[in-house]
């Protein structure tokens, strides 16, 4: 009994400590089309994913794709959990006060998507007396409350965008904000199809909105944001970036 | 507090814990405090009346419940135990979400029901944490109402029968009084459950005080501050919970035979 | 409709691609492997903890009587939430202190650390209940005849013991099953979370809430029924109770 506790507690222990070399990376453990999305098999898929293995290929080194609740995936970064945030996570000063980021690798704009047939327009006066959706911790959350807050009749929290697309769905929100490439995989679905269409995007707010979509890492760690820059360049570079980028996208999304 | 209760040990953990306390207020980050003070207040009411009522919606399913399970005829007895069986085998995050989502879901099939009377409830997440946190307590207590049905003694209600007096009667003077005062040690340690299990409705969008704990952590990305503060709120509920049972047992005549 | 969403069900469900049964059913064995290292973490906590209690000396019972009152007054989600980011930092700050690396403890490690806590509460107060609950004459009797602390444990307080234990502890462990789902709010991927990931993949809520639903009915009832054995067994050789 006691040989087999032993053996237990050493496996468990060896799961987690002999993994210095490889880097972990953390996404977000929710469906996040097309970005990340499990799929029937249990394995990520999604342009993110794609390139998380590009850089990483790039930068010569070895990363390993760990799913973290999106609440808590900065404080998984800071405690030590994963090394390194790829979860189309914005730079923003109020996330530059935790964690550092590496040079961005998208920057896309930000739409509301709302019912068809309801009128609504992407700014206060168009929101005003509607119930808004938006996913906790993120820009879009930021965003609507500094900008919509005041006018609109609710702002719902949720864990995840998924679960406000599921609730536009079901008629509990009017709208919902958030990245537009996100949304337009939303909306190429047949429940998103069917029910709802883009209302324009927003206008720009580049201290909340942030500077496009970086690599999230600790303070101090310049080696590892060094590595991670390098890799960014050299795919922009060499082509590998719009060879990932094809099979999703018509045209890049590096943006301005 | 009695004399006997401060032990000479008591006092030096005591005062190690009041040092705590001191240590933590001063060197811990208390900034967001006054921001937040609003909305804390607001998630420590929704948490109280959401508790309050899933308790009495639920008793009041769990006494036919166990009633029906304890005495009643077969075609009332078998729904009632699956019922009990379904909700107790099953993890209440699991229901709350396919309570709200999964309902949800359903909801664009069916057209008419956004011009119904019933929509502007429908639309909100309260009534969904609310009719699962009821189900799951009439789940648990029913079982708990029919082992102290069961428990009562037989011999009384029999008397009662023999006498003349009518069914109602007997459950309502002798055998749900008795019941329900053998069950009452067990309810408060199920209230103190029932509160543990309202935090749950956070993640279906309604905000009681676990949301506001969270929602500071995401805004401000402090994370055990709001965490400590939060199981303090806690431990003076349940404190609370435990002195109101206390005090109703201590109400009541008991007579140990 | 109806008979559309009958076989786009069993569709999304089955085994292997594009099915997700695979998904699902890893997911319960995860569940179920966190179920069995918390139950067992907890219940090895719980002797120390009623022995403890019931032969340790006054500072010691105090300090047990702390950690049962706040492991059971605070809500296992904010437990979770507060050892899984605490234990993680307070052992990798002790780690850099002594100059080591960090380490990763998986989420499986932690899940177990933390429910096996929070069961260990529980399984404290279940096991001295049950200690106290055997007959103080059998323990004097064996003393008296001399026998050793070592076999008076093994051959007469253990095996009464159990008898009443044994509904308490199947109580938490029908509780740590269920726990198990609340790790899916850290993302932890047991079987709530797959359900969850399966249905956002595909908006199938309602199916994939109904057959996780399924899968765990199907655990507790044949928990239930292996621990009524144990039950039995355990009470053999004793009068039977009224009920």
């Amino acid at each position: 009994m006691t040989k087999i506790a032993l053996s237990l507690a050493a496996a468990l222990m060896m799961t987690g400590a002999a993994m210095a070399e490889t880097v972990k990376v953390g996404i977000a453990a929710e469906p996040y089309p097309p970005f990340a999305s499990p799929d029937a098999a249990g394995a990520w898929t999604g342009w993110e994913v794609d390139m998380i293995g590009a850089v990483c290929k790039a930068a010569e080194m070895e990363c390993e794709i760990v799913p973290v609740a999106w609440d808590g995936i900065i404080p998984s970064l800071t405690s030590g959990q994963i090394d390194a945030i790829m979860a189309s996570m914005s730079i923003t000063e109020e996330r530059l006060k935790t964690i550092d980021f590496s040079d961005k690798y998208y920057n896309t704009p930000t739409v509301i998507v709302g019912p068809k047939g309801m009128d609504m327009a992407a700014t206060p006066e168009g929101l005003a007396g509607k119930i808004i959706g938006v996913q906790v911790s993120t820009i879009h959350e930021a965003y609507v409350q500094k900008h919509f807050a005041a006018t609109a009749a609710e702002v719902k929290l949720y864990q995840t965008q998924d679960e406000a697309n599921q609730d536009l769905i079901a008629g509990r929100i009017d709208a919902t904000q958030a990245d537009s490439i996100a949304l337009d995989a939303f909306l190429a679905s047949a429940e998103g199809m069917a029910c709802c269409e883009s209302k324009g995007a927003v206008a720009d707010d580049t201290e909340i909105l942030g500077l496009g979509v970086g690599v999230g890492l600790r303070k101090g760690e310049d080696d590892l944001k060094a590595k991670f820059n390098a890799g960014i360049a050299k795919i922009l570079a060499d082509g590998t970036y719009e060879a990932v980028s094809k099979p999703y996208f018509a045209s890049s999304i590096y943006g301005g | 507090m009695t004399r006997d209760f401060w032990l000479p040990h008591r006092i030096v953990m005591a005062a190690l814990f009041a040092a705590l306390v001191v240590w933590c207020v001063m060197t811990l980050r208390w900034d967001w405090l006054p921001d937040y003070l609003g909305l804390a207040a607001q998630g420590i009411w929704r948490t109280l009346w959401l508790l309050a009522l899933s308790l009495l919606l639920g008793m009041t399913l769990a006494v036919p419940l166990g009633l029906a399970q304890a005495a009643g005829p077969l075609w009332l007895a078998l729904p009632a135990r699956s019922f009990c069986t379904v909700i107790r085998g099953t993890p209440l995050l699991l229901q709350l979400w396919l309570l709200y989502y999964g309902l949800g879901s359903l909801f664009p099939q069916i057209p008419w029901i956004r011009q119904s009377d019933l929509w502007p409830i429908l639309r909100q997440a309260w009534p969904y944490g609310l009719l699962a946190l009821t189900l799951s307590f009439a789940a648990y207590e029913g079982e708990v109402m029919r082992g102290a049905f069961r428990g009562v003694g037989k011999g009384q209600l029999e008397a009662a029968k023999s006498m003349g007096m009518p069914r109602l009667t007997i459950l309502r003077r002798i055998w749900l009084p008795q019941a329900l005062h053998r069950a009452l040690p067990t309810l408060g340690g199920e209230t103190v459950l029932q509160l543990k299990a309202t935090p749950l409705v956070a993640t279906i969008t309604v905000v009681d005080i676990y949301a506001v704990a969270s929602r500071v952590r995401q805004d401000t990305f402090i994370t055990y501050e709001p965490l400590l503060l939060l199981a303090v709120v806690y431990m003076a509920i349940t404190g609370l919970i435990v002195l109101a049972f206390r005090h109703f047992e201590r109400r009541i005549p008991t007579r140990t035979a | 409709m109806l008979a559309l969403t009958a076989s786009s069900t069993l569709e999304l469900l089955q085994y292997s691609p594009p099915g997700w049964g695979a998904n699902l059913l890893r997911g319960l064995m995860n569940s179920v492997l966190i179920a069995l290292g918390a139950f067992g973490l907890g219940a090895v906590i719980g002797v120390g903890g009623a022995y403890g209690k019931l032969y340790g000396g006054p500072v010691l019972r105090d300090l047990l009587a702390i950690y049962t009152t706040v492991v059971r007054a605070v809500p296992e989600l904010v437990l979770i939430l507060i050892l899984y980011y605490a234990v993680t930092d307070a052992v990798n700050q002790i780690l850099l202190g002594l100059g080591q690396d960090r380490i990763q403890i998986s989420g499986f490690a932690a899940g177990i650390a933390v429910l096996g806590i929070v069961q260990g509460a529980y399984a404290t107060e279940v096991i001295r209940g049950a200690i106290l609950s055997v007959p103080g004459g059998q323990v004097e009797a064996a003393r008296a005849m001399g026998m050793p602390a070592g076999l008076l444990a093994r051959r007469i307080t253990l095996p009464l013991m159990l008898s009443a234990a044994l509904p308490g502890l199947a109580n938490l462990w029908l509780i740590a099953t269920k726990d198990t789902a609340l790790l899916a709010v850290v993302g932890f991927g047991e079987l709530t979370q797959e359900t969850r990931q399966a249905a956002g993949a595909t908006k199938a809520y309602f199916t994939f809430f109904m057959a996780a639903g399924g899968l765990y009915l199907a655990l507790s009832i044949s928990s239930g029924w292996l621990f009524a054995r144990a039950e039995r067994w355990a009470r053999r050789g004793q009068p039977e109770l009224r009920g």
